[in-house]
C-alpha cells in the first residue's frame, strides 16, 4: 500500500515548492548573485563594459580622491542627520498632537500624509518652483518690501542640500507620523489612567514612559528613514540634477552617473559597494539588537 | 474484533524536542476515547498525527486496519471537528458542509443528500444558507460537527470542540454530542483539558502527560483506582487530599503513619498484592470524607479548625487545617460552617488510594 | 527562524482586517462624571470650555502646519491656471486673475520630450502598460509565495525567505548593473517587459512579508479543516484563502500602484526613451534645458503625474495608511 511507506522527500510538498521558484531564484541569483556580482566587479578596471581585468583597490583610491563623490558624501551626511533628527521629532510631536482625542483627525491626517503619495520627481518639481528665486518665496518677500531678502537655496552652492531637505521632510513626515501614531495607539489605556492617578504631567508621561515604551516603533522608524537616505536620488535629480555645479551631489546619483553617463563602471561598481557598506553598518547592529539579543 | 485504530510505537519530534515517545494505543470500533490532559501534554500532537496533519517520526497508525501512516488527511476516512470550528468564511453553511464532498468529485445529488441528511441531524436545516458570521457559537459549532458527518467517515476526530463556548452551551452540547454518538455509533476520538467533558463523554479515558499515556481506562477506574499520584492529582476538584507516611506490615495486617496518627488500612485493594513497607503518600478524596456524626462512626478519625467556606449550592467545599496541614472536605450543601469552627472528619481507609512515595504509582 | 521584527507590526493581519468595529474608544478620561454625590461639593457635567488654551494650541499649531503641508499643492494648482505674462509679473501664492486651461491642454498633448512632441499623454500611457501587468504580476507571485511560506513551509523555505527580507535592504545600486546584463541576456532590455520583471523582482520582498503575515494570521485550523475536506495547494489557496483575504489584497495594490506609478529609477535605466514612464518624461520636461521655461506648463504636467496616486490616496483612506505601514520596509 503506497500510503504506508514514506514518499520521497523532494516529493512532499511539491507545489509549494514550484509556487516558490520565483522567490527563490529572486533570492538567490537576484539579491544575492546581483551583489555578489557587482562588489567583484567593483575590482576591475571595468569601463564601457565589465571586464574581467583586476586592479585591486584602484576604483575605490580614485573614489576617495574624486571631490564629486567626496561632496556627494558630506551631502548626504548632511542630509541624513536633518533628515532623521527632524522627521523623528516633527513625527512625534505631530502624532502626539493626533493623539490628542482630536476633532477632525482623519482630515489632519489626510493632509499630513497626502505628500507620502506623491514621487520624489512631483516633489522635487514642486519646490523647485516654490523655491525659485526669480518667482518663488524670495521673490514674494521682496516685492513686499524687504528688498534685501534672501533665500534661494537651489542656486546657493553653499545651502543647496537644505533646499533639498525641505523638500524631502516634507515628503516624508506624514509616514513617519502615522508610525509613532500606531505606536502611540498601541500603548495600553491604562498607563495613561495610571500615570493621570499618580499625578505626573503629561509632557513627562510622553518623555519618561511612553517614547521607552516605543522603543520598537523607533528603531523601525529610524532603519526607514536611514534606508530612504541611503537611496535619495530622485529628488536630487528633479529638484537641482545635482548642481549648481556638483555640489548637491549624492551618492546613489554618483552611481548612476558613472554607470550610465560616463561609461565608467567599474566607479559605479565601487561607488555602489561603499553604499551597500554603509547599510551594512546600520541594518546589521539593528539587526543584532532587534534579532541577535533575543535568540536564546 | 479488529480495532478502529491502531496506532504503534508512534513517536514524533520537532528538532530535539520530542511530542510523542513510542506510543502505542487501540481504539475498538465505535468506542468513545477521551484524550485528557493539561496544555502541552501531547493530545492535540496526536490527534493532529491521526487526522494526517502532522508528518510522524516513527511509527505507523492504522485506521480501519489500513495503515494511514503516509496517507493524505482526506484519504483517511475522518471527519475532524476543531476548537475554532474552522469553517470557511465565505462560504455559506451548505458550502462549508459539502466542500469536501466536491473535493472528493461525488455527484450533485448525492452532496446534496448527505449535507440534507446532516442537517436534519444536527437540526441546522433552516441555518443552510446563512454564512458563518451570521450563526451564533453554537449554530456554528453544529455546522462544523455537520462538516464531519457528511463524510460518512468511520471515524470522527474532536479537538477540543466545546472550549470556545460558554459554560452553559458547552453543557448543552456535550448532551448532544453523546446523543450524537450513541446514534452514530461510529469510533470518537475526543480532545480535552476539561475534566467534566472527559468524565461524562468517555468510554475510555487516557491521560497524557509528556507525550505518553499514562493510564487508559474507563472513567470511573480512573476516578476511583488512579494508577499514579499524577493522575490522582488531575481528576477530580478539589483536588485529593495526601497525607506523606510510612506504609507498615505486622503480620499480613497493613497500618499507614502520618504527623503521630496510626490508623489500620484494612478493606484497601492493593493493587499488585501486598506490597512491601515503606515510604507512601496516602490519598484520600474531599468526597470520601465525612463530617459530624458519621465522622465519629468512621474509622478514621480526625479534628481540625475550618479556615474557609464555598458554598457552592448543591455542596460545600470546606478548607481546614490540622496542625500544619491543609485538607478539603465536600459537604452536604446546607451544611452550617463558619470559619474557625472546630471540625471533626473521618474517612475509610478503603476508599484510599496509595502510592509509593518515588515511584508515585498505584499501591 | 525568521522572528517577526517590529517592522511588520503595522502590517495587516486576518482579524484586523475582519474588525468592523468603530474607532478606538477614547483615550484620556473626559474627566466629566467625576463628582462625589454623598458630600457637598460639585455634581453632574464638570464645565468645560470650548477654546481653552490647550485647544487653541492644540488646533492651531495643526492648522498652521496642515497650511504648510497644503502650500505646495496650492502653488502648483494656481500656477498652471495662469498664462506665463501673469506668473512673470505675480507673486506664486497669488490665485489666478485669469483662469487659463491652456497649460493643461499643452503639458498633456503638446508639450516636448528630446524629439517627441505629443506631450506627457505618452508617458501616461507608457506608465499604464507598465504599471497594469506590474501590478498583477508581483502581487500573484507574492501572494502565492507567502500563502506557501504561512502555510506550506518546506526545508529551506525560510532561509529563502530571509534572503529576501534582507535583501529589501540592499541599495538598488548594487544590483542594477547585473540585472541590466540578465535582461539583456534573455532580450528584455529596454522593453516595457523587462521594466515589468524588474518591478516584480523589487516589489517582491515587501509583498511577500505581507502576504505571509497576512496568510499566518488566518487560523490554522481553517488550513487543516480545508486539507481533512480534501483540498490541495492550489484549492486551498483559490476557494479558501484568497475568498477571505480581499482586503490584503487591496493593500497590496495600493502599494504596488503608487510605487510603480511613482518609480524614477528603474524606468530611466531599464526603458528607451520612447517607452519612458510618465515620471521620467515629466523630468525631462520641466528640467529640459531648451527653449523657454513654461512653468504653467511644468506645473499642470507635474500635477498631472501625481494625480493617479493622489487619487488612489485620497479614494483608498484607511487602507492607504494600512498599506504604507506595512510597506515601509520599502525605504
Amino acid at each position: 500500500m503506497s500510503a504506508a511507506t514514506r514518499p520521497a522527500r523532494w516529493h512532499r510538498n511539491i507545489s509549494a515548492k514550484v509556487a516558490a521558484i520565483p522567490m527563490i531564484i529572486t533570492a538567490v541569483v537576484v539579491f544575492i548573485g546581483g551583489t555578489a556580482w557587482t562588489v567583484l566587479y567593483s575590482f576591475t578596471n571595468s569601463k564601457l563594459l565589465p571586464r574581467e581585468k583586476f586592479v585591486g583597490l584602484a576604483q575605490y583610491e580614485r573614489l576617495w580622491s574624486s571631490s564629486k563623490w567626496l561632496i556627494s558624501i558630506e551631502n548626504l551626511a548632511i542630509y541624513g542627520a536633518f533628515s532623521l533628527v527632524f522627521s523623528l521629532l516633527i513625527g512625534f510631536m505631530l502624532a502626539a498632537l493626533l493623539d490628542q482625542k482630536i476633532r477632525f483627525e482623519d482630515t489632519f491626517r489626510t493632509i499630513l500624509l497626502y505628500p507620502f503619495a506623491l514621487s520624489f520627481i512631483v516633489t522635487g518639481l514642486a519646490w523647485q518652483w516654490i523655491l525659485n528665486p526669480d518667482f518663488g518665496i524670495q521673490h514674494v518677500v521682496r516685492s513686499l518690501g524687504w528688498e534685501s531678502f534672501n533665500f534661494d537655496p537651489l542656486y546657493n552652492p553653499e545651502i543647496v542640500i537644505y533646499g533639498i531637505l525641505i523638500a524631502g521632510l516634507w515628503q516624508g513626515t506624514g509616514l513617519i507620523m502615522c508610525l509613532m501614531l500606531a505606536g502611540l495607539r498601541g500603548i495600553d489605556e491604562d498607563i495613561w489612567k495610571a500615570a493621570k492617578i499618580d499625578g505626573i504631567p503629561m509632557w513627562k508621561t510622553y518623555l519618561f514612559i511612553v517614547i521607552p515604551m516605543m522603543r520598537g516603533i523607533f528603531i523601525t522608524a529610524i532603519v526607514l528613514i536611514a534606508s530612504g537616505i541611503i537611496k535619495v536620488y530622485d529628488l536630487v535629480v528633479a529638484q537641482t540634477g545635482g548642481g549648481p555645479g556638483i555640489s548637491s551631489e549624492v551618492p546613489a546619483k554618483y552611481v548612476y552617473d558613472a554607470m550610465f553617463l560616463s561609461q565608467n563602471l567599474g566607479q559605479g561598481f565601487a561607488a555602489s559597494t561603499m553604499m551597500l557598506l554603509t547599510v551594512i553598518i546600520i541594518v546589521v547592529p539593528w539587526a543584532y539588537l532587534e534579532f541577535g539579543g533575543k535568540r536564546k | 474484533m479488529e480495532p478502529s485504530i491502531s496506532i504503534k510505537n508512534l513517536s514524533l519530534s520537532f528538532g530535539s524536542l520530542d511530542v510523542l515517545k513510542d506510543l502505542n494505543l487501540d481504539v475498538g470500533q465505535g468506542e468513545f476515547l477521551v484524550l485528557l490532559g493539561s496544555s502541552g501534554c501531547g493530545k492535540s500532537t496526536l490527534l493532529n498525527c491521526i487526522a494526517g496533519l502532522l508528518d510522524v517520526t516513527g511509527g505507523q497508525i492504522f485506521i480501519g486496519g489500513r495503515n494511514v501512516t503516509w496517507a493524505e488527511p482526506s484519504q483517511r476516512g475522518i471527519g475532524m471537528v476543531f476548537q475554532s470550528y474552522a469553517l470557511y468564511p465565505q462560504m455559506t453553511v451548505a458550502g462549508n458542509l459539502s466542500f469536501g464532498l466536491k473535493n472528493a468529485g461525488l455527484p450533485k445529488a448525492e452532496i446534496e443528500e448527505r449535507v440534507n441528511r446532516a442537517a436534519k441531524v444536527l437540526q441546522i436545516e433552516p441555518l443552510l444558507s446563512r454564512k458563518p458570521a451570521a450563526l451564533s457559537g453554537g449554530q456554528r459549532q453544529r455546522a462544523a460537527i455537520g462538516r464531519a458527518l457528511v463524510r460518512d467517515a468511520n471515524v470522527f476526530l474532536f479537538d477540543e470542540p466545546l472550549s470556545n463556548l460558554d459554560a452553559k452551551l458547552r453543557a448543552d452540547l456535550r448532551v448532544e454530542i453523546k446523543q450524537l454518538h450513541q446514534k452514530l455509533s461510529n469510533t470518537m476520538i475526543y480532545v480535552t483539558h476539561d475534566q467534566i467533558e472527559a468524565m461524562t463523554l468517555a468510554d475510555r479515558i487516557a491521560i497524557m502527560r509528556g507525550g505518553q499515556i499514562l493510564q487508559l481506562a474507563s472513567p470511573n477506574e480512573i476516578y476511583n483506582r488512579p494508577a499514579s499520584k499524577y493522575v490522582a492529582e488531575f481528576i477530580g476538584s478539589p483536588t485529593m487530599n495526601f497525607f506523606e507516611g510510612d506504609l507498615e506490615e505486622t503480620g499480613g495486617t497493613y497500618r499507614f503513619t502520618t504527623g503521630g496518627k496510626t490508623f489500620s488500612l484494612d478493606g484497601y485493594a492493593f493493587q499488585d498484592g501486598p506490597p512491601a513497607a515503606g515510604a507512601a503518600w496516602f490519598g484520600i478524596r474531599p468526597e470520601h470524607m465525612v463530617s459530624g456524626a458519621e465522622a465519629e462512626a468512621s474509622p478514621v478519625r480526625f479534628d481540625g479548625h475550618v479556615e474557609l467556606v464555598e458554598p457552592l449550592g448543591s455542596d460545600t467545599l470546606v478548607r481546614f487545617t490540622i496542625g500544619d496541614r491543609t485538607l478539603w472536605v465536600r459537604m452536604d450543601g446546607q451544611a452550617t460552617v463558619r470559619h474557625g469552627d472546630a471540625i471533626s472528619v473521618g474517612f475509610d481507609p478503603a476508599r484510599a488510594n496509595l502510592f509509593d512515595k518515588t515511584t508515585e504509582s498505584r499501591l | 527562524m525568521t522572528k517577526a521584527p517590529h517592522l511588520l507590526k503595522g502590517s495587516m493581519t486576518y482579524d484586523t482586517a475582519m474588525e468592523t468595529g468603530p474607532d478606538r474608544a477614547l483615550r484620556h478620561g473626559d474627566g466629566s462624571s467625576s463628582g462625589n454625590r454623598m458630600v457637598e461639593g460639585p455634581a453632574g457635567r464638570k464645565p468645560r470650555k470650548a477654546l481653552s488654551r490647550r485647544n487653541i494650541l492644540i488646533y492651531g499649531t495643526l492648522i498652521v502646519v496642515c497650511l504648510y503641508y497644503l502650500l505646495p499643492l496650492y502653488v502648483m494648482i494656481v500656477t498652471s491656471l495662469k498664462g506665463m505674462p501673469e506668473i512673470r509679473l505675480g507673486n506664486i501664492f497669488a490665485p489666478p486673475v485669469e483662469v487659463t486651461f491652456q497649460p493643461w491642454v499643452k503639458a498633456w498633448a503638446e508639450a516636448c520630450t528630446g524629439l517627441n512632441c505629443d506631450g506627457l499623454s505618452r508617458g501616461f500611457f507608457n506608465s499604464v502598460k507598465i504599471l497594469i501587468p506590474s501590478v498583477i504580476l508581483s502581487i500573484a507571485i507574492a501572494s502565492v509565495n507567502g500563502y506557501a511560506l504561512a502555510n506550506w513551509r518546506f526545508k529551506g523555505s525560510e532561509t529563502f525567505f530571509a534572503i529576501l527580507i534582507v535583501g529589501a535592504f540592499i541599495p538598488y545600486q548594487v544590483m542594477i548593473y547585473p540585472i541590466v546584463i540578465m535582461l539583456r541576456e534573455i532580450g528584455l532590455y529596454g522593453s516595457l517587459t523587462g521594466l515589468v520583471i524588474v518591478h516584480t523582482i523589487f516589489g517582491m520582498p515587501i509583498l511577500t512579508l505581507l502576504f505571509r503575515n497576512y496568510f499566518a494570521s488566518v487560523p490554522q485550523e481553517l488550513f487543516k479543516a480545508a486539507r481533512v475536506d480534501g483540498a490541495g495547494f492550489w484549492a486551498i489557496y483559490f476557494q479558501i484563502m484568497v475568498p477571505m483575504s480581499l482586503p490584503i489584497f487591496v493593500v497590496a495594490m495600493i502599494l504596488q500602484v503608487t510605487g510603480i506609478w511613482n518609480d524614477f529609477l528603474f524606468g530611466v535605466i531599464y526603458t528607451k526613451p520612447d517607452l519612458y514612464p510618465m515620471t521620467v518624461q515629466l523630468n525631462n520636461i520641466v528640467n529640459s534645458t531648451q527653449g523657454v521655461k513654461e512653468y504653467n506648463v511644468n506645473m499642470a504636467a507635474t500635477i498631472l503625474t501625481g494625480l493617479v496616486p493622489l487619487t488612489i490616496y485620497f479614494i483608498s483612506g484607511k487602507l492607504f495608511v494600512r498599506g504604507i505601514a506595512a510597506g515601509a520596509v520599502k525605504g
